[in-house]
Formats: structure tokens, C-alpha cells, sequence
């Protein structure tokens, strides 16, 4: 398969994250390398650097990798997370501010086409623009 | 004031045991204006700071400072993991570079507030932590080699979170609730304050 986009989808609650990924795989079936996570380190809800770090390595495509996040801690828990990525792989991710369902499956989708990182970033994020 | 190995190891004790304790009131001012999780995670993040005193305490103290703020980035599960952690990841990192406590205490602090502002995109005023961070901050610039810094810094502290009750909040979750923020102290103004308050303790009891 040609090398596409990765996705990964991080939600408070594990439940939604793999709700998430679910809708984005009826779409795009496994065009798409998508990984999930969700809950803090004890499983409770809440979002975790360590797990958010596996999923983007599971996600991983020479490509590039697009984060949906829900609410502010799994946003601050992402960018913190593409930090601690070695540092050849930090700059081929990003964290997209879009609403998460839907910026997933919008991405993806793009992503399936083939897109670049920043194309399948600008079509998640025109979801967010007025 | 000193900082030697002991010293240091006592005094990181002496916050993570504070943070831990003061849990369930964290966690009672978060369930007024956010998600109720701030006491148990930092509960979480301190505990696994704690499980790591000894090593941290035969690090150099730069090194010391980013393997707590590691640990609370890895542990804490909510934002204040990243935002904690950035300060004192922030924090050790300046102490990397030629300076030295106590002479550069403000300068090595405010590395630290500069990294969880940038982290939060947030200012002072919003209704954070930040609300006792740079306050506190410009204690030590003002106050910087008084015989009564660490006083003032505590009077700093306690002052500064009180002054959070009338913000309304325009980050975090607590933005969510917009005028209805307002009355509240912010509960990571805070675990600031329990954190400053307990390292100001631990240096008084030594000195």
C-alpha cells in the first residue's frame, strides 16, 4: 500500500477513542494506520503522555502522523508527548484543532488519498473555522 | 540558604507529601470549576515521586529537577502533568546552563513559569496557576537576598491564590463555565501555593 498519513486519536475516555477509531476504520478500512488511546495512567478518565507516545509509534508513517484530541489535557498531553518523540520524528507530527469524531474521519479520509500532512491537517482543521 | 543533597531530598519529600495531602481539597475546589481530577492526579504524580526520592537524590540538582518533572509529565494523567512537568523540565534545564542556586534562584524559577505559559498558551490573570507562579516570581526578583524572602514568599503565595476566587477563568476547563468560575479559587493556583508553601516550610525548618 502506498505510505499514508497515520492517525491517532486521543480521548479522555477510552470508550470514546475507540468509537472514534472504529467510525474512521468503516471509512477507510486499513488504508490508514490508526491507533487510539484514552484514560490516565490508572484507567480512569483522563489522558496519558506514555500511552499517547505508543499510539503515535503505532500510528507511525514516514508520512507524518495527525493527532485528534478531545479537551485541553489531551492536547496538552499530545504536544507534550511529540516533545519527548525522538527528535527525527517530531517535526512529522501534529496535534490538529478539530473537533475529534469528526476531524478523525475528515482525516483519514484525506489521508487515504494519499495527502500530505499538511493537507490532512487544513481538512480536519476546516472543521474548526468559522 | 543552602541546598545540599540532604537538604533538597527533605525538601522534595516534604512537597510531594504536602501535595498529597492537600488531595482531597484539590479535588474538591476542581469539582466546583472543572472535571474534580486535579487531588488524584497529583496525588498520582507526587506518590511516583516519592517512589523515586532516593534517586533523585543522588542526581546533580539540575538533573534531579527534570527526572521529578519527567516523572510528573509520565504520571499525572491530566493537564497539570505537562504543565508541572514543563517547570521543572524548564527549570533543571536552566540550572544545565551556568547557573547556580542561590544567587540565580529567580532566574531558575522563572525559566520554569515561562515554560508552563508557553505550555498553557496562558498569562497571569487567567484564573491558573500562573496566578501564583508570577507573583511569586517577582517575590524572589524584588525580595532577592532579603533575610526575609522566604516570608515574603510565603505571604506571596497565600495572598496570590485568594485573589483567584473573583477572576473569572478564560483557560481550562473552568473556562467552560464562564461567569459561574467567578467565587472559586482556582484549584491549580492552589496546589501552587500548597507546592511553594511547602518548600518555604522545608528551608525554614533548616536554616
Amino acid at each position: 500500500m502506498t505510505d499514508t498519513v497515520g492517525i491517532v486519536i486521543v480521548s479522555h475516555s477510552k470508550d470514546i477513542a475507540k468509537g472514534t477509531a472504529d467510525m474512521v476504520r468503516q471509512m477507510v478500512g486499513s488504508e490508514v494506520k490508526v491507533a487510539f488511546c484514552g484514560g490516565n495512567p490508572d484507567g480512569g478518565l483522563g489522558t496519558s503522555v506514555s500511552l499517547i507516545i505508543d499510539a503515535i509509534n503505532d500510528a507511525w508513517s514516514a508520512k507524518g502522523v495527525a493527532i485528534l484530541v478531545d479537551l485541553g489535557g489531551a492536547e496538552t498531553n499530545s504536544e507534550m508527548a511529540v516533545e519527548m518523540l525522538e527528535p527525527a520524528r517530531r517535526d512529522l507530527v501534529v496535534v490538529c484543532n478539530a473537533p475529534i469524531v469528526e476531524g478523525a474521519v475528515m482525516a483519514a479520509t484525506e489521508a487515504a488519498g494519499g495527502s500530505s500532512l499538511a493537507q490532512v491537517k487544513a481538512v480536519a482543521e476546516e472543521l474548526s473555522a468559522d | 540558604m543552602s541546598l545540599q543533597p540532604e537538604t533538597f531530598k527533605s525538601l522534595v519529600k516534604v512537597a510531594a507529601e504536602q501535595v498529597i495531602a492537600s488531595a482531597p481539597e484539590l479535588t474538591s475546589l476542581d469539582q466546583a470549576i472543572g472535571d474534580g481530577d486535579h487531588g488524584i492526579n497529583m496525588k498520582r504524580g507526587f506518590e511516583a515521586v516519592l517512589g523515586k526520592l532516593d534517586a533523585i537524590s543522588t542526581q546533580p540538582l539540575d538533573e534531579a529537577l527534570k527526572t521529578i518533572g519527567k516523572t510528573l509529565v509520565m504520571t499525572v494523567g491530566g493537564a497539570s502533568g505537562p504543565l508541572y512537568g514543563s517547570f521543572f523540565l524548564a527549570a533543571g534545564e536552566a540550572l544545565s546552563h551556568d547557573r547556580h542556586l542561590p544567587d540565580d534562584l529567580a532566574d531558575v524559577f522563572g525559566s520554569g513559569v515561562n515554560a508552563v505559559s508557553a505550555r498553557g498558551r496562558s498569562q497571569a490573570g487567567e484564573k491558573t496557576m500562573l496566578d501564583v507562579l508570577v507573583p511569586v516570581l517577582e517575590t524572589l526578583k524584588t525580595a532577592a537576598g532579603q533575610p526575609d524572602l522566604i516570608a515574603r514568599v510565603r505571604t506571596t503565595a497565600a495572598e496570590a491564590v485568594e485573589r483567584t476566587a473573583p477572576m473569572q477563568a478564560t483557560k481550562g476547563r473552568a473556562s467552560f463555565l464562564g461567569p459561574r468560575s467567578v467565587g472559586h479559587v482556582d484549584p491549580g493556583a492552589r496546589s501552587s501555593c500548597v507546592l511553594v508553601q511547602a518548600v518555604c516550610a522545608s528551608l525554614e525548618g533548616q536554616q
